[in-house]
């Protein structure tokens, strides 16, 4: 039972109150780059999903032989020799997926939530949590970008789902604005991003402190 | 002085790094050994289907990967010349070429670029490979991302050449030459335009040692007939 009340604690704080995004704001580069649209936030989200699952896994089974003094470097090198063996992996098995997801899985190196939940979680925790805890993460960040994504899509262009013939050719995007939208360019851009990310956080904010009845609680610092 | 103790845990940290790094390198090395293959078919059969947007398949029968021009045949070859020519022949006479190139110019950077053009030097087509422009602005050099579906912007050179139009009219309309371009958004098909005219001249200039047979890339680990 004890296990179990782990576990929906780990999935409401990726999910929710340590949101990678909103609350740690880790990883705002990538972020930033990618949510131009739902598909690439959503496929960034999931690359994360197996990558820090994974990294996590692995570290979390080889915490015991890491000296505390080097741990730094070792989880560098498990996090960047996991990357790259799934970059190969996919980009021979599943190389349709991969010439959808290919950028974006060098890219999580970049991403410090990895090393992150590395740091704080596996390296204290058994295997399965870690792997879980690194899935939450994921799903977290996957959430937020979908939405962000979602937004983003919808003022700049109009349109919702736009690429995702790439991922599912059975689909096309969804025109939501009519034609003669003319697109808000801003919101395309980087600085867009910024500008709904911060209405974001902002609106997690009033919920949690309304919920709470007090005061926001501080954002952990920027890596 | 070190004291034996700390010295001991330095040594024991610096072996425990290193053995992390072989079992990482070993792990990597074979990796990449046994996938190799696999992702270079699957990297050939990506080519491939983007050569035929610019190379009827009717247009030739010879293996274009065994026939990649060897840029070392010309000398001085200049730094923003193809990265690639592959050479189509039927009948072994020369019929098309497809060259991979890039614009380097673009409103984001680099525009990769893939250009088919029969032998007596008109476009078959071109297509943009990979590019960084403004979303929903300047991508509609993209055929994948141009909302003119009737008429896209790249398919505006199929059938021209460097003499139609004259050289000169070689620049987007805004800048006084034929080519269209969406306005707040001329950079993008600036670079491009100008990247395909340079490509025209680069095949008008070296025409005979393109199409040359004795000027084949060596590849390495590739099954092909050696040249004769």
């Amino acid at each position: 039972m004890i296990f179990r009340a782990k576990i929906r604690e780990i999935f409401s704080n990726g999910l929710w109150k340590q949101n990678s995004s909103l609350v740690q704001t880790l990883g705002l580069c990538p972020l930033l780059a990618v949510t131009t649209n739902i598909v690439n936030g959503a496929m960034l989200s999931l690359a994360t999903i197996l990558v820090a699952g994974l990294a996590s896994f692995s570290v979390s089974g080889l915490r015991r032989l890491i000296p505390r003094e080097i741990r730094i470097p070792i989880f560098i090198m498990i996090a960047a020799t996991l990357v790259t063996l799934i970059d190969q992996c996919m980009a021979s098995f599943f190389s349709g997926i991969h010439n959808v997801l290919g950028i974006f899985i060098p890219l999580i190196i970049t991403n410090c939530i990895v090393l992150a939940r590395i740091e704080a979680f596996a390296a204290k925790n058994g295997p399965l949590l870690s792997f879980l805890d690194g899935v939450s993460t994921g799903a977290g960040m996957l959430w937020t970008l979908v939405l962000l994504g979602g937004m983003r899509e919808l003022l700049g262009n109009g349109t919702l789902f736009s690429g995702i013939e790439s991922v599912l050719p059975a689909f096309s995007e969804f025109r939501i604005l009519p034609e003669s939208w003319p697109g808000f360019l801003l919101f395309t851009l980087p600085p867009g991003a910024f500008i709904l990310l911060a209405f974001m956080i902002a609106g997690k904010n009033w919920l949690a402190a309304r919920h709470a009845g007090q005061a926001p609680s501080q954002n952990s610092a920027n890596c | 002085m070190i004291s034996g103790g700390a010295f001991q845990t330095a040594l024991r940290s610096a072996a425990i790094l290193a053995a992390f790094t072989a079992v990482s390198a070993v792990a990597l090395s074979g990796f990449h050994i046994w996938t190799r293959p696999m992702i270079e078919t699957s990297l050939r059969a990506k080519k491939t289907s983007a050569i035929a947007e610019v190379l009827p398949a009717s247009l030739y029968d010879n293996d274009l990967f065994c026939d990649i021009f060897d840029p070392e045949s010309i000398p001085e070859y200049p730094p923003n010349a193809p990265a690639a020519v592959y050479r189509a022949r039927k009948g072994g006479k020369p019929a098309a070429l497809v060259v991979e190139t890039a614009a380097n110019d673009g409103y984001g950077g680099k525009i990769g670029l893939l250009i088919g053009l029969r032998a007596d030097g008109t476009l078959i087509g071109v297509r943009v490979t990979e590019h960084h422009e403004t979303p929903g602005l300047g991508d509609y050099i993209d055929l994948k991302k141009d909302k003119n579906r009737k008429r896209p912007w790249i398919t505006q050179f199929d059938g021209l050449s460097l003499d139609n139009p004259p050289e000169r009219e070689w620049k987007v309309k805004k800048d006084g030459g034929r080519f269209d371009s969406v306005a707040g958004a001329t950079i993008s098909p600036r670079a491009v335009v100008k990247a395909v005219r340079n490509t025209l001249k680069f095949v008008a200039r070296h025409r005979d040692a393109l199409y040359d047979e004795k000027n084949v890339r060596e590849e390495k680990g590739k099954r092909c007939d050696a040249p004769r």
